[in-house]
């Protein structure tokens, strides 16, 4: 693939998960791809900037695969984006190092999509909820691309699952091929 | 004392010459030992004659010794679940092939009462030759290999009543009398002369005591010679236990090795488990070897010669319808195809206890001496056969065995059965111990404080009494099928000690081991183990950081600066370790290491937090944008 993907995957408990479990395991090993696996990589929390860095570095595009959590990301990856994105390097005056790459969530909800819109019961659309993280992608002169969400899991049958795993695959694939 | 110096040196060289050259050529211990007894018996060489009654006499106590260490390595709930298994395929494989082979022998024109003394004697089959095979291919855990098991637990009870029936089927039953046999199964037994339901009470009371003692005293003894901490005595006290076991169940007359295997499955729980069996184990060998050797030797090849087709005949007989009755009972039982077939081989030659019942079945005038003879030739090479049978399976069939339908392997579930073995079980090791267990994961504990054994096992824990640092203790404990050992010693030049010696021995162990401090650290270190924890450091960050909230700091800010200083120090420990043994290179490295890392952990007054540290740090924002 042209462009390396490394995918931040953020789930605090894997084990219990049905369906992060099921997309992981249908990219971790495709081609010019890294699973970053950071609840497993930081337990404590206590993320290694440097290396962290030196990652983004070598990736073209980044994705942030996560479960939904009160209308936002899980905590580790908030406070992987408050240690990483640094002054001076993500963003500012002389911080140029992100600049070019494509950013992509990849999230999973227990809502459905009906549930997020105008109308829904909550109001306000997947884009938007997320859009703290678009602004931050744009803060650091990256492309933001309209987030991918598997929505509904609470009542996704295996079958639905495996065909959510399988269009995971392909955003992946595009997303390598650029 | 110098025959058998001599006999011994025979014996002995026979062995250490066949074993490692059948084991090379892929064909297994049992087969060395054989050729090895055919090598030095009266047809080839000669070199041993008639001390070989002997021989087999002392060797077969290595059945009894074997199913001592079975029945250690057999918990109570594995032989409640192969209850049906071995009452219902073990006695349908006595009457089947009673049956069958009776049958034959009367077609052969053999009278009725013969024939089903043939027929009895040969459904026994050798559990010496099936279960040491087994184990050596690592096959004991297969459907086969259980199977197999309990049908020759179930034969090893048959041969009570067996031994009962055989003196009524005589020819002129006043001829019966009750034969003084020095063999081991009927032996001396004084209970034989009491009525029946005495016997019964007897039986039953000795069970009872074998029970009982196994439960109470047995450990009780054990602890007090642990304590003691003197090998050989400890090695002494469990052979008097195995002979001990055998003779109480000879005066009963029961059999003696299924005394000693319930004498093992007894103490299967208690602390002595895995110490008891390595103990054991290498007289249980030797004396095995010793018993193949002596069937070896018993091959009576003038007698072959003169009669080669009848004799071949039988042998194939014997093979084709003991083969053939467990291939049926392997079908009724659903058993796959393969692991079917390894049961009907593994179980079609004829048994050790096939010699000792020829022979009383001779005294008591059952069978004449003519068939006598040729029936042990018979046995003797069906027993020769049965480990190129159990090749011929290896080879041939198992390759061509279609594997279950690959479950997709699940690779976030890391616990197997047993995969770590913590050695030391202070503080510190049942620490570490209860967070595994309380987490699902089982571990095997060894340790050497009885005292200590004993308290933890009342507690409810499962802890054996054992020295981790003995290779055959650590094997028993299941080391070549574990994933970890956890070092927990409090000792610090025994626990690298142990390290060192588990690096040699199990190379595929990954070891995780406390360390008293830096310089137990650096050693460890430097003899290759990767997995190394000071244990006072992380209590001594907790109390630092404590220290200096009660001084003022934010919670976060001091958790965060400890946590910092523990990888620092941590990095430069591993770096120290390098060059530990040179001290005054250590010694300025180590100085300038401390500066730094002081130097890096200054906190700047205002926030409390590590200089160095610039996280959630918005000074150069403020630079920037501050105006
Ligand atoms: C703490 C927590 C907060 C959650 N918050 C939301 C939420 O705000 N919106 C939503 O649609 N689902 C929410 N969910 C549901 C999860 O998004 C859903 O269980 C998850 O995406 C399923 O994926 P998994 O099977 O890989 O764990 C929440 C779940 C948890 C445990």
């Amino acid at each position: 693939m042209p462009r390396p993907v490394l995918i931040l995957f953020a789930h605090p408990s894997y084990e219990k998960s049905r369906v992060h479990r099921r997309l992981a395991r249908a990219v971790r090993d495709l081609p010019g791809v890294t699973l970053h696996d950071l609840y497993e990589a930081y337990p404590d929390h206590d993320i290694d900037v440097k290396r962290e860095q030196a990652l983004l570095v070598a990736h073209e595009v980044v994705v942030f695969q996560h479960p939904f959590y009160w209308y936002s990301v899980p905590p580790l990856l908030k406070q992987w984006m408050d240690l990483v994105l640094e002054h001076g390097w993500a963003y500012g005056s002389h911080g140029h190092a992100l600049r070019g790459k494509a950013l992509q969530v990849a999230m999973t909800a227990g809502g459905r999509d009906m549930a997020y819109g105008p109308e829904g019961f909550n109001r306000h659309t997947f884009r938007e909820f997320l859009l703290p993280v678009e602004a931050t992608a744009r803060l650091c002169g990256m492309t933001f691309n309209a987030p991918w969400v598997v929505s509904g899991t609470h009542a996704m049958t295996d079958a639905a699952i495996a065909e959510a795993a399988d269009g995971y695959v392909a955003l992946i694939r595009r997303l390598g091929e650029g | 004392m110098q025959g058998f110096l001599l006999s011994a040196t025979v014996y002995l060289a026979a062995a250490v010459v066949a074993v490692p050259i059948a084991k090379r050529f892929g064909l297994g211990s049992v087969l060395g030992y054989l050729i090895a007894g055919v090598v030095i018996g009266p047809s080839v060489l000669g070199f041993v004659g008639a001390e070989r009654q002997d021989v087999m006499h002392a060797a077969e106590f290595g059945v009894v010794m074997m199913l001592f260490v079975i029945g250690l390595e057999l918990e109570p709930a594995l032989l409640w679940r192969l209850r049906g298994a071995l009452l219902g395929l073990g006695g349908l494989q006595v009457l089947g092939t009673t049956v069958a082979a009776g049958g034959i022998a009367m077609a052969l024109g053999l009278p009725w009462s013969q024939a089903l003394a043939v027929g009895l004697i040969l459904a026994l089959s050798s559990t010496a030759i099936v279960l040491q095979t087994l184990q050596e291919k690592g096959w004991m855990k297969t459907d086969a290999g259980q199977k197999s098991f309990a049908v020759l637990l179930f034969q090893d009870l048959a041969v009570i009543p067996i031994l009962a029936v055989l003196p009524l089927l005589a020819v002129t039953p006043d001829l019966a009398l009750a034969p003084a046999a020095a063999d081991h199964a009927s032996g001396a037994s004084w209970a034989e002369h009491l009525p029946g339901w005495q016997r019964a009470l007897v039986t039953l009371g000795a069970v009872a005591l074998l029970v009982g003692v196994g439960r109470s005293l047995v450990p009780a003894l054990f602890r007090v010679i642990a304590r003691a901490r003197l090998r050989e005595t400890f090695t002494a006290a469990a052979l008097l236990l195995v002979i001990g076991i055998a003779v109480l169940m000879q005066l009963v007359g029961l059999s003696p090795a299924l005394g000693t295997f319930l004498g093992g499955v007894v103490l299967a729980t208690s602390e002595f488990r895995h110490e008891l069996e390595s103990d054991i184990e290498p007289f249980k060998g030797l004396l095995l070897g010793l018993f193949f050797i002596a069937v070896g030797a018993s091959i009576d090849f003038l007698l072959i010669g003169a009669q080669f087709l009848v004799v071949a005949g039988l042998v194939a007989g014997l093979l084709a319808v003991k083969a053939l009755v467990l291939w049926l009972l392997a079908r009724g039982a659903r058993m796959s195809h393969d692991q079917g077939l390894l049961f009907a081989l593994a179980l079609a030659q004829g048994g050790e206890f096939c010699f000792v019942l020829l022979s009383f079945a001779e005294q008591n005038a059952v069978l004449p001496s003519a068939v006598g003879k040729l029936l042990v030739a018979a046995v003797a090479l069906s027993m020769a056969a049965t480990p190129l049978l159990l090749l011929f399976w290896e080879r041939v069939i198992a390759p061509r065995a279609t594997s279950e339908p690959g479950a997709e392997r699940e690779m976030d579930t890391p616990e197997e059965e047993h995969a770590v073995i913590i050695v030391g079980f202070g503080d510190f090791g049942s620490s570490v111990g209860r967070l595994l267990n309380a987490s699902g994961v089982e571990t095997t504990v060894l340790e050497l404080d009885s005292d200590r054994v004993e308290v933890l096992r009342r507690l409810g824990l499962r802890v054996y009494y054992g020295d981790g640092a003995r290779e055959d203790v650590m094997r028993s404990a299941g080391a070549e099928r574990a994933k970890l050992v956890i070092l927990c010693l409090g000792d610090a030049e025994a626990n690298l000690e142990l390290a060192r010696s588990i690096r040699k021995h199990f190379p595929q162990l990954t070891i995780l081991a406390r360390a008293a401090g830096r310089l137990a650290a650096y050693e460890l270190i430097e003899s290759g183990v990767t997995h190394v924890y000071r244990e006072s450091i992380d209590s001594a960050m907790r109390l630092g950081v404590d220290a200096l909230r009660l001084l003022g700091r934010r919670g976060h800010a001091a958790w965060r600066a400890a946590q910092h200083f523990r990888r620092r120090d941590e990095e430069n420990m591993r770096r120290l370790a390098a060059v530990f043994r040179d001290r005054a290179t250590h010694l300025s490295l180590a100085r300038e290491a401390i500066a730094d890392l002081e130097a890096s952990m200054r906190a700047d007054g205002v926030s409390g937090a590590a200089s160095d540290d610039t996280a959630w740090d918005a000074e150069s924002l403020r630079r920037e944008f501050g105006g």
